[in-house]
């Protein structure tokens, strides 16, 4: 009887399909790419988890664009690479977020430097339903409400809404993302507080797409993701900072004119002035090929000058 | 090689130390399983016992609040978790067990020649299927088809997963149940025939309780693919903590979550110990339902 190999074959599988998904999900986390031989200067770039995908996104392609150079991305927040200027532990930090008082002045006096910055590309949330779904605009109060943990909307009607076709039932299904993606990150800061905590049942996708997926096949759905995401089978929906306000239109104008309120700026820092080969980086970021890839990525590109 | 008397034929020192290395390579191929799999609990164990003096049994079993990235209090608790995993895995059950057994039967007792290793090919090639694709058909095939059916809110749900998972886990009830059948002496089938018994009868009253052990085994083999299945829930499940009231609620598994969220988890953070628990907790689940399954089968042999 060979039962017993079958089942040790099993019980191995078992074991091993679970040590492949915890081996798997800690790879991702070093997003640097170290192939290729001979001398390379590194580049320690290290900041916002936002920034993560854009920059690898960036360091990849620089990689055929300049071989000696070698990007190392990490990720950890905006915070941790501006502590990794202070400390010298990164020569380029990616941040979400202006740099604040506190940290030029340590970086001046740890390194006797100022602080320079690069605006090189924005983030903006759309807010995404169903593309039958009659909602057109909304506030961030309500957001705020559907999404907080004491939030009180749970029901299309308390928005408004009577009548989704194709949708069943009253109630608002609640797409989100994962816990520690920079997406959930930044929408829980912008509109459901940095000290609230976000309703838990909400549907947390694993991937920017598959939340644009998912509203697009359940019309009782509402959620949020980059702009580029946009398909045939969702809408976009305005948003107001306050009821009263204007309601705004997710868009690339919008968001570089600062009238849509889910929108940032995302800058690279570096302590003085960068050397002759993270300058070259930098530009080379700057340029068409560069804002190329923050489109690609899901970002908002910079201004066309 | 009978008696001392005789001249054994004489080999080569080369030969002879070439067999004991060869002798150590398969017994070390032997034993690797082994090695492998304390090695494996030994990481992952070792990955999260930092965070065990800190944390709170009750609130991690039983508290259905996960909210590990919070900046103002983080909260581990896998309650709703568990009742994700066992309630998707008991549903996977409840329809996968009656096809699996029922085409185990069917395999081995009534069809021959050609159905018989079409059938077989073809229960096969269903357990090839990767379970990314599972999930993906889960995601957009039957996602919308469950909400136009059910006349429910949304369509990746407790339901969607549990049937998925209910195809990934019948080739392997089918693959052993039929083996157990196969094992049962054909002497039994003879007699009950000889006694006047149908088919359906030798099946039914004589080979189902020859072969049960067998039989429960390729149960809970199942039921270990059900629990320790990722990629298909994480994307068939909708991923919501929520106890579930209803089949048709979105709900989200243990093995979803550690593959949702320790890639980007900074190494040594409460977060990703307590990831490396929920590790240890699974380990603990599969391997209980897999000695219950070998016990199953050394209960075979006895017989």
């Amino acid at each position: 009887m060979n039962m017993n190999t079958i089942l040790n074959r099993g019980a191995l599988c078992a074991v091993t399909t679970l040590a492949a998904a915890l081996l798997l999900a800690g790879c991702g986390k070093s997003g640097s790419d170290t192939g290729g031989s001979g001398k390379k200067t590194t580049v320690a770039n290290i900041g916002s988890d936002t920034m993560v995908n854009l920059a690898a996104g960036w360091a990849e392609a620089y990689a055929a664009v300049d071989k000696t150079v070698l990007i190392e991305i990490n990720g950890g927040g905006s915070g941790v690479g501006i502590k990794g200027l202070i400390n010298g532990t990164a020569e380029l930090a990616n941040s979400s977020r202006h740099i604040e008082d506190k940290e030029v002045a340590e970086l001046k006096e740890k390194r006797q430097v100022d602080s320079k910055e690069f605006l090189v590309a924005f983030d903006a949330l759309s807010i995404y339903v169903h593309k039958d779904n009659p909602l057109n605009e909304i506030t961030m109060e309500q957001l705020g409400d559907l999404y907080r943990s004491d939030g009180k909307i749970t029901k299309w009607s308390e928005l408004g809404v009577t009548a989704i076709p194709g949708a069943k039932g009253d109630e608002i299904i609640r797409v989100s993302r994962q816990n520690n993606s920079g997406t959930y990150e930044y929408f829980k800061e912008a509109v459901v507080g940095k000290k609230n905590e976000f309703k838990l049942g909400s549907l947390d996708m694993n991937g920017s797409k598959d939340v644009v997926e998912l509203v697009g096949k359940t019309p009782n759905a509402i959620g949020y993701s980059g702009m580029g995401y946009a398909n045939a089978s969702v809408k976009m929906v305005k948003v107001a900072k306050k009821k009263g306000e204007p309601f705004v239109a997710p868009s690339i104008a919008t968001t570089h004119d600062k009238t849509y309120p889910i929108a940032r700026p995302m800058f690279f820092y570096t302590a003085g002035e960068p050397a002759p080969h993270v300058r070259k980086y930098i530009d080379w970021v700057l340029t068409d090929a560069g804002q190329k890839i923050v489109e690609t990525t899901g970002y908002v590109p910079l201004p066309k000058k | 090689m009978s008696s001392p008397t005789t001249q054994r034929p004489s080999r080569s020192v080369l030969a002879l130390f070439g067999e004991r290395v060869i002798e150590s390579l398969v017994y070390l191929c032997g034993i690797s399983a082994i090695i492998f799999v304390f090695g494996i609990f030994f990481f992952v164990f070792k990955e999260g016992a930092p965070f065990l003096a800190k944390l709170d049994f009750a609130e991690f079993f039983f508290s259905k609040q996960w909210i590990p990235t919070s900046s103002v209090q983080p909260k581990y608790g896998i309650g709703a978790l568990l009742v994700g995993t066992v309630s998707v895995t008991a549903l996977a059950m409840l329809i996968a067990v009656p096809f699996g057994l029922g085409a185990a039967i069917f395999v081995s007792e009534f069809c021959t020649g050609k159905t018989k290793e079409t059938l077989k090919i073809v229960i096969e090639l269903l357990a090839a299927i990767p379970s990314v694709v599972w999930g993906f058909i889960g995601l957009s095939v039957m996602s919308p088809v469950i909400i136009a059916v059910f006349h429910v809110p949304v369509g990746v749900n407790l339901f969607n997963a549990a049937l998925l998972l209910a195809l990934m886990s019948v080739p392997i009830m089918v693959s052993i149940g039929e083996d157990a059948l196969k094992a049962v002496p054909d002497s039994f089938r003879e007699a009950a025939v000889a006694l006047g018994a149908t088919r359906w009868q030798m099946v039914y009253r004589v080979l189902i309780p020859a072969a049960k052990n067998g039989l429960l085994a390729a149960v809970l083999l199942g039921v270990g693919r059900a629990i320790g299945e990722t990629m298909a829930v994480l994307m068939a499940t909708g991923h919501a903590i929520k106890i579930p009231h209803s089949i048709f609620d979105p709900v989200r598994t243990l093995t979803a979550t550690i593959a949702a969220e320790l890639g980007e988890t900074s190494q040594g953070s409460s977060h990703y110990q307590v990831l490396f628990l929920i590790g240890v907790v699974l380990f603990s689940i599969t391997f209980v339902v897999n000695l219950l399954a070998d016990l199953a089968v050394k209960g075979i042999k006895k017989q």
